[in-house]
């Protein structure tokens, strides 16, 4: 579904991403881990193209992507919920959830909001507030709504669980699975290496820009040097 | 009922200040830039107006539809040849190129329609009102003035916070980036708000010239100066703050003049922004953003 081939990203004189190659296929939850500068969000903002490869290229349902803008890229239901939320902070939470919907019809979504206030009813109760006045679990939980407001068919996925009490990773991770189960794509980025690998397909290990290892997420889970680095063990 | 009929026409002068610190704020707002060619858009819009009443005979009304006409595809224009090209250059770059738009309007305009100045006919044919016994008599001009700054208001804020364009134009302003991940395009956005804001640049250059009727290439500077003046007093990037930074400054300004000296009154207007920026750096209803970790 993905195709990404040896993209080299530069910021400035540095070479932020090196020669990485990955793939993601339809239906599968694959996840990039890697410490903080491995270059993980770098390669969701090229894919998103925020970011321009200065080599490689990048496929999409067998379209390249590479030399698309942003915008045009979100219709071809590619979706990237940013790390750190990003929300429109001085918009309502209903106005950021109508924006995650941008690219759509505006009577189509209106099933799909009264599905994002189902999951998370504090956010029907605050629909009218500000963003910026949500606390920042709430922000989250908003942050994946307006994600599944586009209805993407591949989402990506920055760092869910950045920040949230632990009840709250575990509700976003359920969400994910879900959303997953229901025929959505993901490619997720996370330092919390375990959660992302109990969820996932396949993973990807980032050290400074580069693809160290890869396998299936019980390869991934035993892999002796992997439990030093990211697993706490 | 003197000091009635000063508020008023400083409300008057006030409501043209708003109009144009619209433009002003909005275009900052969201392309982050300061366009200091905004102010000559103004008095194109005069000359436009001034070019439909009295060499093609038309309407006052149909004058000003085709000034907002004339102006929008200018802002358009200035937008895509001068600006847009600077989409990623610093903003000292922008800011420099915005200033030499400004000279090229200027000196286009005395090209094509000399420096001599024209005597600019009201395009409010109604009379005034007298109020009182003929004690306060207030122009057909101020009122039109005021009653259009007051619809341009509503309109935007309708526009702002209503449509689909407007909540687009709120999330472009707010992340640029994010704004291009729901599918915004960030280059048509800004298109729009400069087509917006040249359009009320036109109605602002229309009223102001019924109201002081000299018309020359100059016309629009110091007016747009004045409602740079006005953005920043009430928050640059701020609609209400643009309307109140203008109908604040107008009145100050007329009030200065009626009361303490004519010669002072600018300097008395760029003494109070300086010092609400004193108080309050972020404008009279300038935002900070609070961000939650």
């Amino acid at each position: 579904m993905l195709k990404v081939n040896s993209i080299h990203v530069f910021y400035g004189n540095i070479h932020a991403i090196k020669d990485v190659s990955f793939y993601v296929n339809e239906g599968e939850i694959v996840t990039l881990i890697g410490a903080n500068g491995a270059g993980k969000s770098t390669i969701l903002k090229t894919i998103s193209g925020l970011i321009r490869p200065a080599v490689g290229t990048i496929e999409f349902l067998g379209e390249s992507i590479v030399n698309l803008s942003p915008h045009k890229i979100v219709r071809k239901r590619l979706a990237h919920c940013p790390e750190g939320r990003r929300l429109f902070l001085q918009m309502s939470v209903k106005e950021n959830l109508e924006m995650g919907a941008y690219t759509r019809d505006e009577n189509d979504i209106e099933a799909d909001m009264a599905d994002v206030y189902q999951r998370f009813p504090i956010l029907e109760e605050r629909r009218n507030q500000l963003a910026a006045s949500l606390s920042g679990g709430e922000q989250q939980m908003l942050a994946m709504g307006r994600a599944m407001m586009a209805k993407p068919s591949l989402l990506m996925l920055d760092e869910p669980s950045m920040g949230l009490a632990p009840i709250l990773v575990e509700q976003i991770f359920d969400l994910i699975v879900e959303l997953n189960e229901a025929g959505t794509t993901i490619l997720l980025v996370e330092q919390n290496a375990q959660m992302a690998l109990s969820i996932a397909d396949r993973g990807y290990v980032l050290e400074t820009g580069s693809i160290v290892t890869t396998g299936s997420c019980a390869d991934l889970l035993n892999d002796e040097r992997l439990k030093k680095a990211y697993l706490g063990g | 009922m003197t000091f009635l009929s000063y508020l008023i026409s400083g409300i008057s002068l006030g409501s043209i200040y708003a109009i144009i610190a619209l433009g002003y704020t909005m275009v900052y707002g969201i392309a982050k830039m300061l366009n200091f060619a905004h102010g000559d858009v103004i008095m194109v819009g005069g000359y436009m107006s001034f070019m439909a009443t009295t060499h093609f005979g038309w309407s006052p009304f149909s004058s000003v539809l085709f000034a907002m006409g004339v102006c929008t595809v200018l802002g358009i224009l200035i937008e895509q040849l001068a600006y847009k090209p600077l989409r990623s250059a610093p903003s000292l770059a922008v800011l420099i190129t915005a200033i030499g738009v400004s000279y090229f309007l200027q000196n286009a305009a005395l090209l094509i329609w000399t420096p001599n100045p024209k005597s600019f006919s009201s395009v409010v044919p109604f009379d005034s009102l007298r109020l009182f016994d003929g004690q306060l008599i207030i122009s057909g001009t101020t009122i039109v003035t005021i009653v259009a700054c007051a619809i341009i208001i509503v309109t935007l804020n309708t526009i702002v916070n209503k449509t689909k364009i407007g909540k687009a134009m709120r999330a472009v302003s707010e992340d640029k980036d994010v704004a291009q991940l729901m599918g915004i395009s960030v280059n048509k956005t800004i298109s729009v708000t400069f087509a917006i804001g040249s359009a009320l640049a036109a109605v602002a250059g229309v009223l102001l010239c019924s109201a002081y009727p000299i018309l020359m290439p100059t016309t629009g500077a110091m007016p747009g100066i004045k409602a740079f003046t006005a953005a920043v007093f009430g928050g640059i990037g701020s609609i209400p703050g643009a309307f109140l930074g203008g109908i604040l400054l107008g009145i100050i300004e007329i009030l200065g003049k009626a009361y303490i000296s004519t010669q002072l009154s600018d300097a008395i207007v760029f003494a109070v922004l300086i010092i609400i920026l004193l108080v309050k750096p972020t404008g009279l209803l300038g935002k900070k953003v609070l961000v939650k970790v």
